[in-house]
């Protein structure tokens, strides 16, 4: 008997250890985006806030040009705008300047119908991130139902992203 | 004559180690609020945030830039007139219960709380009985 709770609580802690402790459950899962209202960044007219994201299901992204694994899934984020998958909405976090985030869309390319400045980390934290990139599927209705910690691959979009939206959509 | 070093000179000589080993405080003072009774607030209340970057020091502890701008949405928030609760519900509402570093005792976490109490008293329990079997073993071999 004792060596068979043992080998219960041995396997439940061993499962344990293989989660990294850096991916947290999204407590927003299931709630509406908190209000925010982020200015435009340097070079363009309009910001991002939460009234945006009515109407369609969405992606909100979170990136910063100091981030290098943003720049690993920028080329997908640009796919993904270029083949009209899903409007991209995108929180420019805590840049070091207000020119490094649009130098660096400059560069390579602006996937977002709308960023928004986020030096404050105001948005970041309206979205519960702890960490660059973080992307998250709104509903029609504004509702958080996805969160993903890290870069987007194609492999990932097809596999967790992909089923969500058309599930969303309907 | 042998020289006893003094013993308060070894107290001094460990009090000056532990000075050093204080950790530098992450409050910037250009975080710090003038009103002296928000700033106690903001300040008791980070105390008790964890810093979801660093995971196991307070964003009052923590040199991490997201908890730097954690400390100051919470003066924000206190300057606008909300309660400690409310703003410690709303972090809670956007981390979750993760970011509290004293968790609540709630259905979810009831385990986390009293399961170490619960494996201590099984394991007396265990000793209890193993004992009792062991005098009831040894009283049967006195007896031939």
């Amino acid at each position: 008997m004792p060596l068979g709770v043992l080998a219960v609580l041995a396997v439940y802690f061993l499962l344990g250890l293989g989660r990294d402790p850096y991916i947290l459950p999204s407590a927003l899962i299931n709630t509406p985006v908190a209000a925010f209202d982020l200015p435009a960044i340097q070079g363009e007219i309009k910001g991002f806030s939460n009234s945006d994201l009515k109407g369609r299901v969405s992606l909100v992204n979170v990136f910063g040009s100091w981030c290098a694994a943003c720049q690993e899934e920028h080329g997908f984020l640009m796919k993904l705008s270029r083949q009209n998958i899903i409007p991209v909405y995108g929180i420019d976090w805590r840049e070091a300047d207000r020119k490094a985030g649009p130098a660096w869309l400059k560069r390579y390319g602006n996937p977002y119908t709308l960023v928004g400045d986020d030096p404050k980390s105001l948005g970041a934290i309206a979205f519960g991130v702890t960490g660059a990139p973080e992307s998250f599927l709104i509903d029609k209705d504004g509702v958080i139902r996805f969160k993903h910690t890290g870069p987007i691959t194609h492999e990932i979009w097809t596999k967790k992203f992909s089923p969500i939206i058309s599930e969303l959509r309907k | 004559m042998k020289r006893i070093p003094h013993l308060t000179g070894y107290l001094a000589a460990i009090f000056m180690i532990f000075a050093e080993l204080q950790p530098a405080h992450a409050v910037n003072p250009r975080e710090m609020l003038g009103n002296d009774l928000l700033e106690r607030r903001a300040r008791h209340i980070s105390k008790d945030i964890r810093c979801v970057v660093c995971q196991n020091q307070s964003i009052d502890d923590s040199d991490a830039p997201l908890a730097s701008d954690l400390r100051v949405l919470i003066r924000k928030r206190l300057v606008e007139g909300d309660t400690d609760q409310e703003v410690i519900s709303y972090l809670v509402s956007r981390y979750g219960d993760f970011v509290l570093l004293t968790p609540p005792v709630k259905g979810a976490t009831l385990f986390l709380w009293f399961g170490p109490v619960v494996f201590a008293l099984l394991g007396m329990l265990g000793l209890v009985l193993y004992f009792r079997r062991q005098k009831a073993l040894m009283k049967r071999g006195d007896t031939p």
